[in-house]
């Protein structure tokens, strides 16, 4: 259970003002997830299915492509459930490099999932044990936005926050693993010209540019990108991990400087 | 890619994901994250993933070519995704720029 010392700060938007229910005692009974917003957390979900299914059917064909069998490919998408770092520990495995060099650069892109975790926390003080180990299986950038989008708009009692989290997570986790099956099973059969190639970087690309906004995330972007560049000659990994210090290094640099300036 | 190094990264990086997921839900549950720590994990998103996205873009199959087309439909795809902040028409542009230049022999 949640200690009701120290609430966890909380990260972007304005998720330091508490849920004003967190605050109220912990019920002696432990909450479970209401029915009532698990529906509503499912027809939230469908909006982002428009992001999953491309992105989950281009991860299908490129695992299977890069030579994952059917069940590996599958999984790989249920066990991990991060489709950037799945693509990203893929293409270390891919151009030769150590499976744990993979591995930890698939952790480094994951790494922002503990602001996740953080900020969720915040919002489910006396949620059950018996809840929070498997609500974090679901815990991915859309079952975070949407819920996090919720949270903020609506003041609900903690089972109807809960149900509305676990709502969103098994819809977009389902969605998400059968666009990988749909991805695979059309596999290999992909002609050429349909420019999968290009299709790794582009679904990167398309889910960096959206998060960068404001000077101090340009600067810590721009340098990260530059550098990984110019260390792709070091052992595989190794680079990206350089390229992201220097990179948070001058963002948080740059904001400092930001904010020092307007008081 | 042997079938052990294939497993092992799908049962390595699905442990290490779902513990830094369970973090602060559950393993430190209730704990302060430190603000430095917290600024840090807000730049994570956007050096980590432009890092791994740039040499995609710039070496095909290890090998630096700076080909135009894949570059014009990359800066293309960074432009709408910002500009629109819609992850699926950065997609689309990219792949659309991509797959028009091809066509057109680029």
């Amino acid at each position: 259970m949640a200690a009701r010392r120290g609430l966890p700060m909380c990260l972007l938007m304005s998720f330091e003002d508490v849920h004003p229910s967190a605050a109220a005692p912990v019920a002696a009974t432990a909450q479970s997830p209401s029915r009532r917003g698990f529906v509503a957390g499912l027809w939230a979900s469908i909006p982002v299915y428009m992001a999953v299914i491309p992105f989950g059917v281009i991860f299908g064909t490129i695992a299977v492509e890069a030579g994952f069998s059917l069940a590996e490919t599958m999984a790989y998408t249920i066990i991990v459930t991060a489709g950037a770092s799945q693509l990203a520990a893929l293409s270390v495995l891919e151009e030769g490099g150590p499976v744990l060099v993979a591995i930890l650069t698939g952790a480094v892109v994951n790494l922002r999932m503990a602001m996740y975790s953080a900020a969720l926390a915040v919002h489910w003080q006396g949620a059950a044990m018996l809840w929070r180990v498997p609500a974090a299986f679901f815990l991915h950038d859309q079952a975070f936005a949407v819920s996090m989008a919720r949270y903020a708009r609506k003041d609900e009692p903690l089972a109807d926050r809960l149900g509305f989290y676990f709502g969103v997570g098994v819809s977009t986790t389902s969605v998400w693993i059968l666009a990988t099956l749909a991805g695979a099973l059309i596999g290999s059969g992909l002609p050429d010209s349909w420019g999968l190639e290009f299709a790794v970087p582009a679904c990167f690309l398309a889910i960096t540019a959206p998060l960068i906004r404001g000077t101090a995330n340009v600067a810590a972007a721009a340098t990260s990108a530059l550098l990984a560049v110019l260390l792709a000659g070091l052992p595989h990994g190794f680079g990206l991990i350089a390229a992201a210090a220097a990179g948070i290094a001058v963002g948080m640099a740059v904001a400092g400087r930001i904010e020092a300036r307007s008081p | 890619m042997t079938t052990v190094e294939i497993w092992t990264l799908i049962i390595g990086l699905g442990a290490v994901t779902y513990l830094i997921r369970f973090s602060f839900l559950g393993l430190l549950a209730g704990r302060d994250v430190p603000a430095g720590l917290r600024r840090a994990l807000g730049f994570v998103p956007v050096t980590v993933l432009p890092a791994l996205t740039l040499p995609m873009v710039l070496y095909e199959d290890g090998v630096l070519t700076a080909d135009p087309a894949r570059l014009t439909a990359a800066l293309a795809g960074l432009l709408v995704g910002i500009a629109t902040r819609h992850m699926i028409a950065a997609l689309a542009t990219a792949m659309g720029v991509f797959l028009a230049l091809r066509a057109f022999g680029f």
